[in-house]
């Protein structure tokens, strides 16, 4: 029981961390069919930029901590919006070109991280009280998890409330259903085009910091491997679902947990192979819209 | 039906992507004489000057090729030394299979409109098949390379008639995941056959004697050059043949090609098999030339590296895949000896930096071209061309069509 209680909530754990990746791309690709290579990218700027804050201001208390959070989503915004502004929106509606730049664009940037801060692994510390852990129903369970939980489920709620009640929220929400007929009604969608970038890159970072955490250490290549996980949750909960994004990742990080442990590590092929079924037998996913 | 048309208009595009005035006007010259027994079906063999030219050229440029490893030529900048020497070899037969490895990325999205991000699993599924067989059983190589290609043959027909369910961009994330499976089974290791993140050493005992060593190494790049030639007459057979043309309309019009009673999506697997198999073959020579393989090999920044090439030469362009392969190739390896001198440690660390890692100069390359110079270099080679002449082709047109397509 307790293992069962330990698996389900790393689980929980890395599937907030997919979905903090997930919800960006899957909101960008909804909206402007754009596949972002580049957000693992905004991740790892994240998780590199909150590190530095918080090895600067020296301190390893929860202050620090929250700190390192508003920097890395800050910088994940920022490059992000710069992302948009300056290379997508030139090649609008070119969407294998806007693709390409982005995999450029996530080469040249995974390459300069690793000339700033090195090709290894940086160890990191947190707060004393995550290296604690909390006993559920017999479980002693890394306190690390819930935070990204929790911080997870905020970002959920924000974004739900955001795209359901301000008028940019609906304005995405509208383009994801017919940019062309938003278009037709005389709104400038580019604006919200550069909005869910910005939002998108701020998750991402904030996931990113999350991540280091999780983790317990940043490298350049930390956005790389999350970010193709979270290609594979945005494929199974539907493109441009934002509630597919968030139930999917903590299916696909819950079912790669357990298959992990029970299955001898098999995690990685487990949600191939999910993939794989979910395409054959409902090819738009769990949410997605029905073409 | 029309296979021997076609072996000569690739000879022609050849002159048409060199970049020359002459070579474009061929091209437009020509281009009715290719569409017209393409409708026509059999047709007699035309022979025009511009062909002949192209021929000559192409053949003239693959016996110099062939002849590199016995002349004493200096490329100073971009071979490490003269031709004749084991280090300068490697590079050119490197270049080569790469060139070769992008014309199968090509045949992928130029030809089919697939935009596949799993190409990797493929040539590493060649590289560490075929190491894993001549380390485990003690069999001779060609037999361990046709076990190694059954194989992947088996691989490309299970991934590519899932993948294939879905088109566009989820079937580039789709094939990313399958290839990211293999990519991780290599790094885990499964009971030490894959070696992990060191990778695998050839072992020798049952290889031929004239692919060992590094006396040999002309050999291996004649057997590079011959992979090189050969996958370049298949692709440009694949892609004139029916099904190449079957799965060209495809990617223009798949609704139609459906109305039309044919199936698109056998066309489609057909190519992503015959792109799969060939790349494997490019994997399992670029083992010998390596002699090892190594996780990259498997790695989706393979698949990567592929498509830059592709369109680093100009998409839809057998020749700009070549071109694209070799540029890419040596200018990485030259960037990589650039980053390590002296030159670069003395710069102040904010130029220091970009500038001692080559994938940064790279990919800010590739960002360059994909926002500036659609149609890659054949692409402006050929726009140039034309405005000397206010003639030629519209090879920048057709570039952006076909990655419209691939959406």
């Amino acid at each position: 029981m307790s293992t069962l209680v330990l698996l389900l909530f790393t689980g929980l754990g890395l599937g907030a961390l997919y979905f903090l990746v997930a919800a960006g791309l899957s909101l960008i690709y909804g909206l402007m069919g754009v596949l972002n290579f580049a957000h693992g990218a905004f991740l790892t700027l994240g998780a590199f930029t909150g590190w530095e804050i918080a090895r600067r201001t020296g301190g390893d208390n929860w202050w620090t901590f929250l700190l390192s959070l508003l920097v890395g989503a800050v910088a994940g915004a920022l490059f992000a919006a710069f992302t948009e502004f300056v290379l997508i929106r030139r090649l609008y509606q070119r969407h294998i070109e806007q693709v390409l730049v982005t995999v450029g664009l996530s080469l040249a940037a995974v390459a300069l991280f690793d000339g700033i801060w090195g090709t290894d692994p940086v160890f990191i510390q947190g707060p004393a009280w995550f290296k604690e852990t909390t006993d559920i129903l017999g479980a002693r369970i890394p306190n690390d998890r819930f935070i990204c939980i929790i911080a997870a489920v905020l970002v959920l709620l924000a974004l739900v409330f955001f795209l359901k009640n301000t008028r940019y929220g609906m304005i995405i929400r509208a383009g994801v259903e017919n940019r062309s007929m938003v278009t037709a009604l005389g709104i400038d969608v580019r604006k919200a085009f550069t909005l869910v970038f910005t939002i998108g890159g701020a998750a991402a970072g904030l996931g990113g910091v999350l991540a280091s955490h999780y983790f317990g250490y940043v490298s350049p290549l930390l956005g790389g491997s999350l970010l193709i996980f979270a290609f594979i949750v945005t494929v199974i909960g539907g493109l441009g679902s934002l509630t597919g994004a968030a139930v999917a990742a903590v299916a696909v990080a819950v079912l790669q947990q357990f298959a992990n442990f029970y299955l001898g590590g098999t995690g990685d092929f487990v949600v191939v192979l999910a993939l794989a079924l979910v395409l054959l037998f409902r090819p738009s996913g769990l949410l997605g819209r029905t073409s | 039906m029309t296979t021997e048309t076609d072996a000569t208009e690739t000879q022609d595009a050849h002159g048409a992507t060199g970049g020359t005035p002459a070579g474009s006007r061929r091209r437009a010259a020509n281009r009715g004489a290719a569409e017209g027994t393409h409708d026509g079906g059999r047709a007699p063999l035309r022979l025009t000057r511009g062909k002949v030219v192209g021929a000559a050229v192409g053949i003239a440029g693959v016996v110099l090729l062939i002849l590199l490893p016995l002349l004493n030529l200096s490329l100073p900048g971009v071979l490490p030394g003269p031709t004749y020497t084991p280090g300068s070899l490697q590079l050119l037969a490197m270049c080569m299979l790469m060139a070769a490895a992008a014309l199968t990325y090509h045949l992928l999205l130029g030809v089919a409109g697939l935009l596949s991000f799993g190409h990797a699993l493929y040539f590493g599924a060649g590289v560490y098949g075929l190491a894993i067989i001549l380390q485990n059983l003690d069999i001779p190589l060609l037999p361990a390379m046709g076990l190694t290609l059954l194989v992947v043959i088996v691989l490309a027909h299970v991934v590519g008639s899932i993948s294939l369910k879905v088109s566009g961009i989820p079937f580039a994330m789709v094939t990313l995941a399958f290839a990211q499976a293999g990519s991780v089974v290599v790094g885990r290791n499964p009971e030490g056959i894959t070696g992990g993140d060191e990778g695998l050493t050839l072992r020798t005992n049952n290889l031929p004697d004239f692919l060992v060593g590094v006396a040999n190494t002309r050999n291996l790049y004649w057997l590079a050059l011959a992979v090189l030639v050969a996958v370049f007459v298949i692709v440009t057979w694949v892609q004139s043949s029916r099904a190449g043309h079957v799965a060209a309309a495809v990617r223009e019009n798949e609704l139609r090609v459906r109305v039309l009673g044919l199936q698109p999506y056998l066309v489609k697997l057909l190519i992503f098999v015959v792109s799969a198999v060939l790349v494997c073959i490019i994997g399992m020579v670029f083992l010998l030339l390596q002699s090892g393989a190594v996780p990259r090999a498997v790695s989706a920044d393979l698949t990567i590296t592929l498509l830059v090439m592709v369109v680093l030469g100009g998409v839809g362009s057998r020749w700009g895949a070549v071109i694209g392969g070799v540029f890419y190739t040596i200018l990485d390896q030259r960037l990589t000896t650039l980053a390590n001198s002296d030159a670069i440690d003395a710069l102040p660390e904010i130029l220091r930096i970009p500038l001692s890692e080559p994938l940064f100069i790279l990919g800010t390359l590739f960002i360059l071209v994909v926002l500036f110079l659609p149609g890659g270099l054949t692409g402006a080679a050929q726009r140039l061309a034309r405005r000397r002449t206010r003639r030629g082709g519209d090879r920048v047109q057709k570039s952006r069509e076909i990655l419209e397509e691939a959406a």
